[in-house]
C-alpha cells in the first residue's frame, strides 16, 4: 500500500453488487444512476474502460467493474446499471461512470461500525477498500472510488489482483 | 479589518497592462513640437492610475518609476516642457520596462532592477534637462554622484497638511534610521500655543544627519510619498570638510546647465545599450506573454455588458417557452399538436440563438493583436533606416479569444519578415521605380466559416530562384526538381531553412517560419503565401472562426462513428485496385496523380472488428494531410458533414493517442474526433493498437 490511507467516514453509503458480493460507495459521490446503454468504445485502452457516453454534456468514461476487478464477464441484463461518479483527483474532480450487476441498497454506516480491511497478503491488493462493514450478516466493502478511479491509474495497463 | 489584496492583484494587473496600452498607442501618435493636451491627458491618466494601483498593493518599485514618467508627462500636459521625439522615445521605453516590471511582479520574479534603474536615470536625465523644474523636484531627482557620500544631511519640513495625506513623519525617520545611523534634531519652535493647537496638523521640523554611504535614491525613496508635502532638501556629506560639502553641492543640483552633460553621455550609452540588444526586451517579452497564463493561473475574460445583457435576455425567452411548452404538456390532447409544434419551433430558435450569443463572448476584434504592430514597425523601421507605412483595416473582426492569444508571436514574427527581407532600402525602391516608402498592409476579414489574416506588403518579394538553389544546396530538393511556385514557396516553412545571406538581429536565422506554420496549425488553420518578384509578397493565414466549434466530416468504420476536421481533408476517393501497390508485401499505398501515399486502414488502428470493407476496392480512402504529411484513411463509408462542439475527453479521461476530442451527435451517442497528425504517426510507428488492447 502506498499513498496516504483514506479514512472511511460514517454517513450513508450506495450500496451495489457485483459478482455475488456486496460493495459500497459514498453516496455524496454518486451524481447519478442509470441504465445500461451503449457506449461509443475508445481505442488504445484498456479492456475494463468501456468506451465514453454523454453525460449533461461532457465526455465520460464508463469503466466495466467486474473486469477491472478480474471477475468474469457476464452478459448485461435489465438490471445492469451504470453508476456515475464524481472523483477527486489531485483536487480536481473527474465524472466516470462504472458499470456494475445492479444497485442494491443505501446504507447508513456509522464509524464504529466500520472495520479496516484486513491485510490478505500479496493476492489481494486493499489499496482500494477503505473499510468493511457489516449489515444484515452481509459483509459490505466500502470502495474508496477516489483512488478507483484516478484516470491516470485507468491509463495503466496493468491488472489489479 | 483584514483584506486580502491578493484578491484584487490580477484586475490590477490587467488594468494596468491596459492602461500601458493606451500609453503606448497614445505616445506613438503624438508629433513631436504639437501637444494634443487631450492625447497627454489619457497618457496621464493611465500612468496615473498605475502609479496608485501600485502604491496601494506595496509593488513600491513600479510606483517609484510611474511617479518619475508621471512627471514629465505632467508637465508635458501643462506646456512646461516641450514634447520631444527623445523624450517621447524615452517614455515608450519606460512603457517597455514598466511592462517587464508588472510581468516580473505578477509572475512573483525579481524585477531587473538594473534595467529599472538606468531607465529611470535616463528619464530623470531628460527631467533635468529643462530648467522649468520646480525646485523639489530638482533636489530629489538631482545627479547620481559619482562618489558615495560618506552621509546625507537632510532637512526635512512637513507641510502643515501633511499628516491628513495618511504620512506620518515618524515613519519616515524610522525609516530613514534603518538606512544607517541617524542623528535627528527637531524644531518645535513653529508649534502654537495650546489653545491653537490643531492635533491633525504637522508643526515640526527635522533636522537629519544620516551616517553611513547610502544611495542618494534610497534616500529620496524614503520621501517618495511625501516630496509633494514638505520642503525637503537633501544634502550629501563628504568625508573631509563637511560643512563645505554641503554649498558645493547645492550649486551643483540646481544648475542645469553643469548638470547637463551627464544625461547626455547617460543617453548615448543608453542608447548603445540599446542597439546591441534592442532584440531582446521584444523576444523576452514575447516568451513572457507565452507563459503568461500559465503562471498567472486563471485566465479571464472582458465582455461588453450588452453582449451579457442579450445573454440574459436570451435565457429569459428560454424560460418563458419552457414553462409553456410544459404547461402544455399537463394538459396534453390531439388537439394542441400545432401549439406544441409552435412552442417547439421556438425552442428551436431560442436554442441557437443562445448558442452563437454564448460563442459570441468568446469572440473579441482582432484589434488586441493588431495593436502592437504601430510600435513594432515604428521600432524596426527607424532602426533599419527603411521607411516603412503600416496600413491596417478589419481591426474590428471578431476571433475567439484563443486565437488572439496563440496568433500574436506568428504574426509579428510574419511582420518582422516583412519589414526585413521583404521592404527595400528607401535607394533601392527609387531605383526601382517605387514609392520610397514602403507599404505593409494587414488585413483581417471574415470569409465563409473562416477568419483571413493577411499581412501584404509591396517590397520585393521572394525569389524563387534563390529558394531553390538554396534547398539544393542543403539538399532538401533534388536539382531536376519540377516544383511549382507554390511548393517553392513552401520551402521557407522547413525547419532551419533561410535565405538572408547575412543573419541580422531582426530575422534570418531560419528559425521561426517552421514555428509560425505549427502554431496556425494548432489552431486549426493553415497557412499560404503569395508573391511576385519585384511586387511583393503576401502571407495569407486562415484560421477557423471558433475554437469551440470545428467542421467535420463524419465517418463510418464498422459500427463506429468518427469525425474527421475537414481542414485535415485534401479528397476523398474510391480506389481501383490498378491504383494500390504493395510494398515488400506490407506496406500498403496508392497513386494518386503521380504522387504515392501510404493507406493508413483506421480499423487495424484502432483495432475495430466489426468492418463492412476489408478489401479496399470496397471502402473509401480519404486523402488527409497533417504536419505535412499526407496518407489515405481508409474507411467504410463517408456519412456527411456536420458542425461538431468538441468535447474534451481529458476532463474527465486523459489522452488518447490519435484522438483529439469528442462531440455528441444528434442522437445522443458519442462521436470521437480524429488527429490526423496523430493517426499518421502512429501508422508510421507500426505500433497495432489491436495487440495492446487484447493483451489488457
Amino acid at each position: 500500500m502506498s499513498g496516504e490511507v483514506a479514512v472511511a467516514k460514517g454517513g450513508q453509503y450506495l450500496s451495489f453488487t457485483l459478482g455475488g458480493e456486496d460493495y459500497g460507495v459514498d453516496i455524496l459521490k454518486v451524481q447519478e444512476i442509470k441504465g445500461w446503454e451503449e457506449v461509443r468504445p475508445l481505442p488504445d485502452t484498456p479492456e475494463y474502460v468501456k468506451g465514453v457516453l454523454d453525460f449533461r454534456g461532457t465526455i465520460v468514461p464508463i469503466i466495466d467493474l467486474r473486469s477491472r476487478f478480474n471477475l468474469k464477464s457476464i452478459e448485461y441484463t435489465p438490471t445492469t446499471v451504470t453508476i456515475v461518479i464524481a472523483a477527486e483527483v489531485n483536487g480536481s474532480s473527474h465524472i466516470i461512470g462504472m458499470v456494475v450487476d445492479s444497485v442494491s441498497d443505501v446504507l447508513d454506516v456509522s464509524v464504529k461500525d466500520i472495520r479496516n480491511a484486513p491485510n490478505l497478503g500479496a493476492k489481494i491488493n486493499t489499496r482500494y477498500i477503505l473499510g468493511m462493514v457489516n449489515q444484515d450478516q452481509r459483509m459490505v466493502i466500502l470502495l474508496d472510488t477516489d483512488k478507483l478511479l484516478d484516470p491516470d491509474e485507468l491509463g495503466v495497463l496493468d491488472v489489479i489482483g | 479589518m483584514v483584506i486580502d489584496m491578493a484578491q484584487f492583484h490580477q484586475v490590477f494587473f490587467e488594468e494596468s497592462i491596459e492602461g500601458l496600452d493606451v500609453m503606448e498607442s497614445g505616445l506613438l501618435n503624438m508629433d513631436p513640437g504639437t501637444v494634443d493636451p487631450e492625447e497627454i491627458n489619457a497618457i496621464f491618466r493611465a500612468a496615473h492610475s498605475i502609479k496608485g494601483g501600485s502604491g496601494t498593493f506595496g509593488f513600491s518599485e513600479i510606483a517609484s518609476f510611474t511617479h518619475v514618467m508621471e512627471t514629465l508627462l505632467d508637465e508635458m500636459r501643462d506646456g512646461r516642457r516641450a514634447v520631444t521625439a527623445q523624450a517621447v522615445e524615452a517614455l515608450l521605453r519606460s512603457v517597455d520596462v514598466l511592462r517587464e516590471m508588472l510581468k516580473s511582479v505578477s509572475a512573483g520574479d525579481e524585477i531587473d532592477a538594473d534595467e529599472v534603474r538606468s531607465q529611470q536615470n535616463e528619464l530623470e536625465a531628460i527631467l533635468r534637462n529643462q530648467a522649468a523644474v520646480d525646485p523639489q523636484q530638482e533636489t530629489t531627482t538631482a545627479a547620481v554622484d559619482d562618489v558615495t557620500p560618506s552621509g546625507w544631511h537632510i532637512v526635512f519640513r512637513p507641510h502643515s497638511h501633511m499628516m491628513r495625506t495618511g504620512n506620518d513623519p515618524l515613519r519616515i525617520i524610522r525609516e530613514l534610521a534603518e538606512l544607517g545611523d541617524t542623528e535627528v534634531k527637531g524644531d518645535a519652535s513653529l508649534v502654537p500655543r495650546f489653545a491653537e493647537f490643531d492635533p491633525e496638523e504637522c508643526f515640526l521640523s527635522w533636522e537629519i544627519t544620516l551616517h553611513g554611504e547610502v544611495d542618494r535614491s534610497a534616500v529620496a525613496d524614503v520621501f517618495d510619498w511625501v516630496e509633494d508635502d514638505c520642503d525637503l532638501s537633501v544634502a550629501p556629506i563628504y568625508p573631509e570638510a563637511a560643512t563645505e560639502a554641503q554649498p558645493q553641492a547645492a550649486p551643483l543640483a540646481v544648475q542645469p546647465v553643469a548638470a547637463a552633460p551627464v544625461p547626455e553621455q547617460d543617453e548615448r550609452r543608453k542608447g548603445d545599450r540599446r542597439n546591441d540588444d534592442r532584440r531582446a526586451p521584444v523576444d523576452r517579452r514575447q516568451g513572457d506573454r507565452r507563459n503568461g497564463p500559465a503562471a498567472g493561473g486563471s485566465s479571464s475574460i472582458r465582455v461588453d455588458i450588452n453582449k451579457i445583457d442579450g445573454l440574459i435576455n436570451m435565457v429569459g425567452e428560454l424560460v418563458i417557452t419552457q414553462s409553456m411548452l410544459s404547461l402544455l404538456g399537463e394538459d396534453f390532447g390531439m388537439d394542441r399538436v400545432e401549439r406544441l409544434q409552435d412552442g417547439l419551433a421556438q425552442l428551436e430558435r431560442h436554442t441557437r440563438e443562445l448558442q452563437e450569443s454564448v460563442m459570441q463572448i468568446r469572440m473579441l476584434p482582432i484589434s488586441f493583436t493588431f495593436s502592437r504592430f504601430p510600435r513594432l514597425v515604428h521600432d524596426l523601421s527607424t532602426k533599419m533606416g527603411k521607411k516603412i507605412e503600416l496600413k491596417m483595416s478589419g481591426e474590428h473582426t471578431e476571433v475567439d479569444k484563443t486565437v488572439i492569444e496563440k496568433i500574436g508571436d506568428p504574426l509579428v514574427h510574419l511582420v518582422r519578415n516583412s519589414l526585413d527581407h521583404g521592404i527595400e532600402m528607401p535607394e533601392v525602391r527609387k531605383a526601382a521605380g517605387k514609392p520610397e516608402t514602403g507599404t505593409v498592409h494587414l488585413n483581417a476579414a471574415h470569409r465563409g466559416g473562416n477568419i483571413i489574416i493577411e499581412i501584404r506588403d509591396d517590397g520585393k518579394g521572394l525569389d524563387r530562384d534563390r529558394i531553390a538553389s538554396k534547398a539544393v544546396e542543403r539538399g532538401l530538393i533534388p536539382e531536376d526538381h519540377n516544383l511549382s511556385d507554390q511548393q517553392i514557396y513552401e520551402l521557407i516553412f522547413q525547419p532551419g531553412f533561410s535565405t538572408a545571406d547575412q543573419v541580422s538581429d531582426v530575422s534570418g536565422r531560419g528559425v521561426g517560419m517552421d514555428v509560425v506554420r505549427r502554431n496556425i496549425n494548432e489552431l486549426g488553420g493553415n497557412i499560404e503565401i503569395e508573391s511576385e518578384l519585384g511586387e511583393g509578397s503576401a502571407i495569407i493565414i486562415r484560421l477557423p472562426l471558433t475554437l469551440a466549434i470545428l467542421d467535420g466530416q463524419t465517418i463510418s468504420v464498422g459500427d463506429e462513428t468518427y469525425i474527421v476536421p475537414l481542414v485535415s481533408i485534401i479528397e476523398s476517393i474510391q480506389p481501383k485496385r490498378e491504383m494500390i501497390n504493395l510494398v515488400a508485401g506490407r506496406g500498403e499505398t496508392f497513386k494518386l496523380r503521380n504522387e504515392y501515399l501510404p493507406i493508413v486502414r483506421l480499423h487495424e488502428i484502432f483495432g475495430i472488428d466489426s468492418v463492412n470493407a476489408s478489401e479496399l476496392v470496397d471502402g473509401l480512402l480519404v486523402v488527409v494531410e497533417g504536419d505535412g504529411k499526407r496518407c489515405g484513411l481508409f474507411v467504410d463509408d463517408l456519412i456527411g458533414q456536420q458542425q461538431v462542439v468538441i468535447k474534451s475527453l481529458e476532463a474527465n479521461y486523459r489522452r488518447v493517442d490519435g484522438i483529439s476530442g469528442a462531440t455528441i451527435l444528434g442522437d445522443g451517442s458519442v462521436a470521437l474526433i480524429l488527429d490526423i497528425p496523430g493517426i499518421i504517426r502512429l501508422a508510421s510507428e507500426k505500433k497495432p493498437l489491436e495487440s495492446l488492447r487484447k493483451s489488457a
